[in-house]
C-alpha cells in the first residue's frame, strides 16, 4: 500500500472520497510519523491523537453516506497560535502555558465545518516573534532538510516553523500558520513547500492570538499550489468578530491554475537585488524570469523606491503594536502570575518578566520606547508615513504590472544558532516578505530550486490586494516550470 | 539619541517587565543597535504624508446593540490564575 503520509492534500481529499482508504488510516498513519518524528523535529508542542481519532472516525460516517465538506477527513496541523477550544493554546510562550481556550479562532472553526481532522498543535517562535523558531519556549524546531556539507541542524525558519517542518517531513497534509513580516513565507522557503499569506482581511484575525494587528494574516503552508489554493478557501471567511475582516466572496482559486501567464505583466523590482546576496538567489530569481518568460508573460522592470525602508519600519510598527496588544498578560485574568511579590506593581513586572522569552521582552522593550512621551512622533507616526510610502510603491507600480517576482528568502536554511547573536541579522530574513505585510498584499513563496548544498529555495509572486487568483495562477507556472520534485531524506 | 541604562530602566518599567540592574548595560547596547539602524527612516521625504494605520479602507462597521454573548462565568475565569465564587482573586492593591 502506498505511503498516505506522502499525498498531497488534494490526493488525500479525492481518496478519501473515492473511499480508497479512511480518514482514520491516514490519520493513525500521520500519528505514527509524528511519535516516531517528534522527538527530534519538535513540530508539535501538543498531539491530539485522541481527538484526532474521533474526528477521523465521524468523518468516515459522513464519506460512508456520500456527504462531507471540501476538506472531509484530512488530518491537518495547527500553528499554536489559533485558539482551539478544549485544547492548549500557548504561543510558544510560557506566558501561555497550561492556556485551555474555551472557544474556536473563526479559522479553525472554518476547518472544523469543512471536515478536516486535528492532528495537534505545532511550535512555533514565541508570539510569532522571531525567523528561526529559536524563540519557542517549547525549543527549536528542527528542519527534515540537511544540506550535504554539513550535518548541523538547520532552522526551518520561523515564526511558523513547526508548521513548514510538520508539512515537509509528513507530519500533517498541511497546515496553518500566519504571517506579520514573512512568517509563513520564509518557512516555507526554507523546507521546499508552499505557504501564502492572503491579502490583509481575507482571512478572520477572531481567536488568533494577537502580534501586531494591522500586519497579522493567517494562511497555510502545503506541499503544493493547488494544496494551497484549496486550504486557503477553507480558511478565508468574512467575520463580524474581526473589525478588519473583509465583506467579499472567497473565490475557488483552484480555478487559475492550468491557466497560464500568457500576455500577464510580470514586474521585476530592481530594489529587491541587496548587498551580500548570495549569487545563488539572483540565479534562481533570474531562473524565474526566463521561466515566466518562456510561459509568454511580459517582464517589466519596475521601481519601488522606498523597500529598503520597509523592515526598520516594521521593526517600529510591529513592536509598538505587540506592547499594546500584549498589556492584556499582565498575570490577573489568565496566562502566568509570579509567586511571593510584594507589590501590584511587582506582580505585573515579575510575572511578565518570567511569562516572557528574551526576544519578546526586547520587541517589548522597543515598542514602549518608540510610544512614550517625546518619541512618538520621531519613531511611531514617522514608521507610519513611511509605511504609506511603501503601500504608495505599490500603488503606482499595478498599472504596469499585474503580478511581482521576487526572491522568497536572501538565504537557504540557516543552521541553529548560527544567527542568535545580533538581532538584526536575524530580522534581515524578512527583507522580501515585510513589504506584503505592510501594504496588506497577497504574497505567496513556492519552491523553486535548490542551492549548492542541496537546500530548497523558493521565489514570491506579490499580487494585488484581493487579486489571489493572479498569485496562484503565476505561482503555478512557477511550480510547473521547475517540476520541483525534491523531498528531504529522512534521517530522523 | 543614544539609550542609556536608566532610559532602558525607565521603558522596561513602562512595558511593566522587571529587568535586572546587571541587564540594563547589554540591553541599552542592543536597543542602540537596532534604533540606529531604523534611523535611516530620517532620510525618507514624509513631508504631507498621512500616517497609514490600517491596509484597510472601510469604516468600522456598527453592529446592533443587542446582547450577543454572556452569562459564561465559568468558561471566563477557566484560565484565571485565582479565582473565588465566580471572581477573579487578586492581590490586594488599596491599603
Amino acid at each position: 500500500m502506498t505511503d498516505l503520509t506522502k499525498l498531497t492534500l488534494k490526493a488525500a481529499i479525492d481518496g478519501l472520497k473515492a473511499r480508497d482508504f479512511s480518514s482514520e488510516e491516514i490519520t493513525k498513519a500521520f500519528v505514527a510519523n509524528i511519535d516516531a518524528a517528534n522527538p527530534t523535529l519538535n513540530a508539535y508542542v501538543t498531539q491530539t491523537t485522541d481527538k484526532a481519532l474521533e474526528m477521523a472516525r465521524a468523518s468516515d460516517a459522513k464519506l460512508a453516506k456520500g456527504e462531507g465538506g471540501a476538506l472531509e477527513g484530512a488530518p491537518l496541523g495547527i500553528k499554536d497560535l489559533f485558539c482551539t477550544d478544549g485544547v492548549q493554546t500557548t504561543a510558544g510562550s510560557n506566558m501561555l502555558r497550561g492556556f485551555v481556550p474555551p472557544y474556536e479562532s473563526t479559522v479553525t472553526a472554518n476547518l472544523w465545518a469543512d471536515g478536516a481532522v486535528m492532528l495537534g498543535k505545532l511550535n512555533m517562535d514565541e508570539f510569532a516573534m522571531g525567523s528561526s523558531n529559536e524563540t519557542s519556549a517549547f525549543g527549536s524546531v528542527v528542519n527534515p532538510w540537511k544540506s550535504k556539507t554539513s550535518n548541523a541542524d538547520l532552522t526551518p525558519g520561523g515564526s511558523s516553523g513547526g508548521s513548514a517542518s510538520a508539512v515537509a517531513g509528513d507530519l500533517c497534509l498541511a497546515a496553518t500558520a500566519s504571517d506579520t513580516g514573512g512568517s509563513i513565507r520564509q518557512p516555507a522557503a526554507f523546507t521546499g513547500t508552499v505557504g501564502i499569506k492572503p491579502t490583509y482581511g481575507r482571512a478572520s484575525r477572531f481567536g488568533m492570538v494577537a502580534f501586531a494587528s494591522s500586519l497579522d494574516q493567517a494562511g497555510p503552508i502545503t506541499k503544493t499550489v493547488e494544496d494551497a489554493a484549496i486550504l486557503l478557501r477553507s480558511m478565508c471567511s468574512f467575520d463580524v468578530k474581526d473589525s478588519t475582516s473583509l465583506n467579499v466572496e472567497t473565490p475557488d482559486w483552484t480555478q487559475s491554475l492550468g491557466k497560464g501567464v500568457k500576455g500577464l505583466r510580470i514586474g521585476v523590482p530592481k530594489e529587491y537585488v541587496v548587498d551580500g546576496m548570495p549569487a545563488e538567489i539572483q540565479k534562481l530569481w533570474d531562473q524565474g524570469v526566463e521561466w515566466l518568460k518562456a510561459a509568454g508573460a511580459e517582464i517589466v522592470e519596475i521601481s519601488l523606491p522606498h523597500t529598503k525602508y520597509a523592515l526598520p519600519a516594521y521593526y517600529i510598527v510591529a513592536p509598538a503594536e505587540a506592547s499594546s496588544n500584549l498589556a492584556r498578560y499582565d498575570g490577573m485574568r489568565f496566562g502566568h502570575r509570579a509567586e511571593g511579590t510584594t507589590s501590584l506593581t511587582d506582580l505585573y513586572e515579575t510575572s511578565r518578566a518570567e511569562g516572557f522569552g528574551k526576544e519578546v521582552q526586547r520587541r517589548l522593550t522597543i515598542g514602549a520606547y518608540v510610544l512614550s512621551a517625546g518619541f512618538y512622533d520621531a519613531y511611531y507616526v514617522r514608521a507610519l508615513k513611511v509605511r504609506r510610502r511603501i503601500a504608495e510603491d505599490f500603488d503606482n507600480v499595478w498599472g504596469k504590472v499585474d503580478a511581482i517576482l521576487t526572491p522568497s528568502t536572501p538565504s537557504a536554511a540557516f543552521a541553529i544558532g548560527d544567527r542568535q547573536i545580533d538581532p538584526l541579522q536575524m530580522y534581515l530574513n524578512d527583507i522580501f516578505t515585510v513589504t506584503a505585510n505592510l501594504a496588506g498584499l497577497p504574497g505567496i513563496s513556492v519552491p523553486a530550486g535548490l542551492d549548492a548544498g542541496g537546500l530548497p529555495l523558493g521565489l514570491q509572486v506579490i499580487g494585488k490586494a484581493l487579486d489571489e487568483a493572479t498569485v496562484f495562477q503565476v505561482a503555478d507556472v512557477l511550480e510547473q516550470s521547475a517540476g520541483f520534485t525534491a523531498r528531504p531524506e529522512k534521517w530522523w | 539619541m543614544a539609550i542609556d541604562a536608566a532610559t532602558v530602566r525607565k521603558v522596561a518599567h513602562l512595558a511593566r517587565i522587571k529587568t535586572s540592574e546587571d541587564r540594563l548595560e547589554p540591553l541599552a547596547a542592543e536597543l542602540n543597535g537596532i534604533l540606529s539602524w531604523i534611523e535611516q527612516l530620517n532620510e525618507v521625504d514624509v513631508d504631507g504624508v498621512e500616517p497609514m494605520t490600517s491596509n484597510v479602507a472601510q469604516p468600522l462597521r456598527l453592529r446592533d446593540d443587542v446582547v450577543t454573548d454572556g452569562a459564561k462565568v465559568d468558561a471566563v475565569l477557566s484560565n484565571a490564575p485565582k479565582s473565588a465564587d465566580g471572581f477573579y482573586v487578586v492581590p490586594k492593591v488599596v491599603e
